[in-house]
């Protein structure tokens, strides 16, 4: 299958370890990977914030580099882009655009898919034959819970890799707090419902917390560095790369 | 100031066609003093309050769980919720013409307020003209909304709330901070206290077992409810169809207010209004469950007009818009008012549990409250009003949406105010760096450039990677959090590179030879 990879501004620029992992991976599996060059970002951080009029360029990028009919799916590392694609391109669209963006918007929406919605959905594996012997526990990030549905689908992907103690999370469909601007605009509640959510994060005993979106875990891991909490955060995609041959190696300069 | 002058205010009218009126904002306690990140530092500082809370929300948020998953056809009842609510905020004026034609054929009176002042003004007229000076009040947000108790008591009336929970707050001269539990943020000590200090002739030796305070505050309600002539309530319902009014509550303090005094005035907000009978079928099961967790609430009180030598004998509903028909105008916010007020979204916000009801200022907290507020008063009452922070007062988890009984989008209604907010209040810093960020963020060839400048952050990073300490806006951030340095390469440079080229050929390679191994469906 040809498919495309939207890094996302935040993955692209922050976290390309969880991009690499998430083209290793789809390589691996046989698949074609493709990076269109001229991709950015996708806009949800204006939207977000309350600005539906400055991400029009973005969304009509996101429809033009994505719209070409070679490209079978669109896969993004990051449950919150996705959900952006997903709900938000359209509501832009309807507001700003002309005839030719909704119609661009919807042909891309519908074969956009977050990692772990497109391994198990649209590929129909959960096995990846990553190989990962470490405690990990899972935060289901709030935008893949609720806006995309993705429910077990991370889960199931985990429970397959080889040597991986996966450990629940309490309370973990509560979320950590960080919700873009909110963290900046309402430093001190989001700092609030960061700590009771590193609490359970670091009352698992795990050595790695994971999820779905880079944002997100950069929130939890600033706040676990910040009090010297041993516990590393990996994005999904980097667990699932990691195999025998080649494998993760968990170090704190490593990200 | 920017007060709205139209042409015909400062006498240059010049045949200019006129900004279109529109519905005024309401008035009362909806606008706090504080925006919401000043008020909710406050409120975080408050270790009792957020232990209080978390305790109540936690246990009411698996009591409704457990309640809603009984029932196997909740999701429709929810759909059906949602239906009736759209229905009738499509076509409320009618509805509400019809619901004044049957109120009056069945013997009561019916009055229009356009604000809380005006309704203020009715209930104080129809109290004096009883020639009583004191009321009983029944538990209602639309009442708490305009403030009526404080306004009945500067005319000298005086209002008791004979819900537990709202008598707490009343008589501590607190203000309440959940739609539900006005006293959420108190404590039995907490309330012990409260008694002794306010209900006189309260015996001294009062302990904290929830089982006496309730007895002590059942005693002192008991005489008021046999003396008292007039009754205030709001209104969970009103049936178009046939003029009845619908109160429901756990205590029953409400029920001896509904049916003993002489005369009763209901103040109810217009969206309460449902077309027909036999729709409280849905939402007598959609409010308790949403609610307290309980299957059924143990009174729900209906009461038709008045019904000769039975109940009240005389019978007001005071139809109070404050503000919801300027939110009915919009077409998106709209959706705000099909809320029931049954608080699961309070009990489920993150935020709220953190923070409590009084950081968000108005009478609504919570995400609801955050909605719902700005709309029914505007976000514009001052410079830096304080309902223009409360939009942003989310993290938008969506936990709030999920748990609505009438499936009111909350996350994205926040988006969308927060659109409002941005489209009205001029250039700011904000939108101009909005713009930059856009900017760079279509061209391409700008993003690049801008990376690599971010990589620049690497050498302002500590020995660990991380920034500690960022400038402001950005320092509320860096207070509890690091931020990692930029990474020397950016995915696109690796993808781009010979070393990207050869993992992914790799990576290829080593597909291939699993594929020989154990052929994969989806290949
Ligand atoms: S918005 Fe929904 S969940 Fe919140 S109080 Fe209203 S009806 Fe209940």
């Amino acid at each position: 299958m040809r498919i495309a990879l939207f890094a996302t501004c935040l993955g692209d620029t922050l976290f390309p370890e969880a991009v690499k992992s998430t083209a290793v991976l789809l390589a691996r599996l046989g698949h074609d990977v493709v990076f269109p060059p001229q991709q950015t970002c996708c806009g949800q951080m204006h939207v977000n914030t309350g600005y539906q009029r400055e991400p029009v360029p973005l969304v009509r990028n996101f429809a033009e580099q994505f719209g070409d009919p070679s490209i079978e799916a669109v896969v993004v590392p990051s449950g919150s882009c996705a959900g952006s694609v997903r709900h938000q391109h359209q509501d832009v669209a309807e507001r700003y655009g002309d005839a030719a963006l909704r119609a661009g918007v919807a042909t891309v929406r519908a074969k956009t898919y977050e990692l772990s919605e497109f391994l198990v959905d649209v590929l129909g594996v959960t096995d990846v034959g990553a190989y990962f012997p470490h405690r990990v526990t899972y935060h289901p990030t709030c935008h893949s819970l609720r806006m995309l549905r993705v429910g077990e689908k991370p889960l199931r992907l985990l429970r397959a890799v080889e040597g991986i103690d996966l450990v629940e999370l309490p309370e973990a469909d509560v979320c950590c707090g960080f919700g873009g601007t909110f963290a900046v605009k309402n430093a001190e509640t989001s700092a609030a419902m960061l700590r009771d959510k590193m609490g359970h994060i670091t009352g698992t005993g795990a050595e790695v917390c994971t999820a779905g979106d880079s944002s997100c875990l950069m929130h939890i891991a600033g706040g676990l560095s910040r009090i010297r909490a041993g516990t590393r955060t990996l994005h999904l995609a980097q667990i699932l790369a990691s195999t025998r041959t080649v494998p993760h190696v968990l170090t704190e300069a490593a990200r | 100031m920017s007060s709205p002058t139209g042409p015909a205010a400062n006498g240059t009218f010049l045949g200019m066609p006129a900004v279109p009126p529109r519905s005024p904002y309401g008035t009362g306690h909806l606008r706090g003093e504080r925006t919401f990140p000043r008020a909710a530092h406050d409120e975080l500082d408050n270790e009792q309050l957020r232990r209080n809370l978390g305790k109540a929300t936690h246990s009411i948020r698996a009591k409704r769980l457990a309640v809603t998953g009984e029932l196997p056809d909740w999701e429709q009842l929810r759909d059906a919720g949602s239906a009736i609510k759209t229905d009738t905020m499509n076509r409320l004026p009618e509805l509400l013409e019809q619901l004044e034609r049957k109120v009056t054929e069945r013997g009561g009176t019916v009055h229009w307020a356009r604000d809380g002042v005006e309704a203020n003004e009715i209930v104080t007229r129809l109290v004096r003209d009883t020639g009583s000076d004191e009321i009983l009040k029944v538990k209602s947000m639309a009442t708490q909304e305009i403030g009526l108790n404080e306004h009945l008591e500067s005319q000298g009336i005086a209002a008791l709330e004979t819900d537990l929970a709202e008598l707490i707050v009343q008589l501590a001269d607190d203000r309440p901070s959940h739609i539900l539990v006005p006293a959420i943020h108190r404590n039995r000590d907490e309330i012990r206290e409260i008694f002794l200090r306010h209900i006189p002739g309260v015996d001294p030796a009062l302990d904290a077992d929830p089982a006496r305070l309730a007895a002590a505050a059942r005693t002192f309600l008991r005489e008021k409810f046999m003396t008292t002539k007039v009754a205030v309530s709001g209104a969970n319902f009103g049936i178009a169809e046939t003029g009845t009014l619908a109160v429901v509550e756990s205590e029953g303090n409400g029920r001896m207010c509904l049916t003993l005094p002489q005369t009763l005035i209901t103040v109810m907000g217009i969206e309460k209004v449902l077309p027909r009978f036999e729709d409280l079928e849905v939402f007598l099961q959609l409010l308790p469950r949403s609610s307290t967790g309980e299957r059924m609430n143990p009174y729900t009180s209906l009461w038709t007009g008045v019904t000769p030598g039975d109940g009240p004998q005389e019978f007001h509903l005071v139809l109070l818009d404050n503000g919801r028909t300027a939110a009915l105008a919009d077409r998106i916010g709209r959706a705000a008012l099909n809320c029931i007020r049954c608080s699961a979204c309070l009990n489920v916000c993150p935020v709220y549990e953190r923070t409590g009801g009084h950081a968000y200022g108005s009478t609504y907290p919570g995400p609801i409250g955050a909605v719902l507020t700005p709309q029914l008063a505007g976000m514009h009452g001052a410079k830096d009003d304080p309902n223009s922070s409360l939009p942003y007062a989310s993290s938008l988890c969506g936990a709030c949406f999920d748990a609505c009984p009438v499936k009111i989008d909350i996350p994205s209604l926040l988006v969308e105010l927060r659109h409002q907010h941005t489209e009205q209040s001029g250039t700011t810093a904000e939108k101009l760096a909005m713009k930059a960020a856009a900017t760079v963020m279509k061209r391409p060839g700008l993003f690049t450039t801008a990376q690599k400048a971010a990589g620049l952050g690497r050498v302002l990073a500590g020995r660990d990677g991380t920034l500690s300490r960022l400038p402001p806006p950005l320092n509320g951030w860096s207070d509890s959090r690091d931020t990692p340095a930029p990474p020397r390469q950016s995915f696109r440079s690796w993808f781009a590179s010979a070393e990207g080229a050869a993992a992914m050929r790799a990576a290829a390679a080593e597909g291939a030879r699993n594929t020989d191994d154990a052929p994969q469906e989806d290949s």
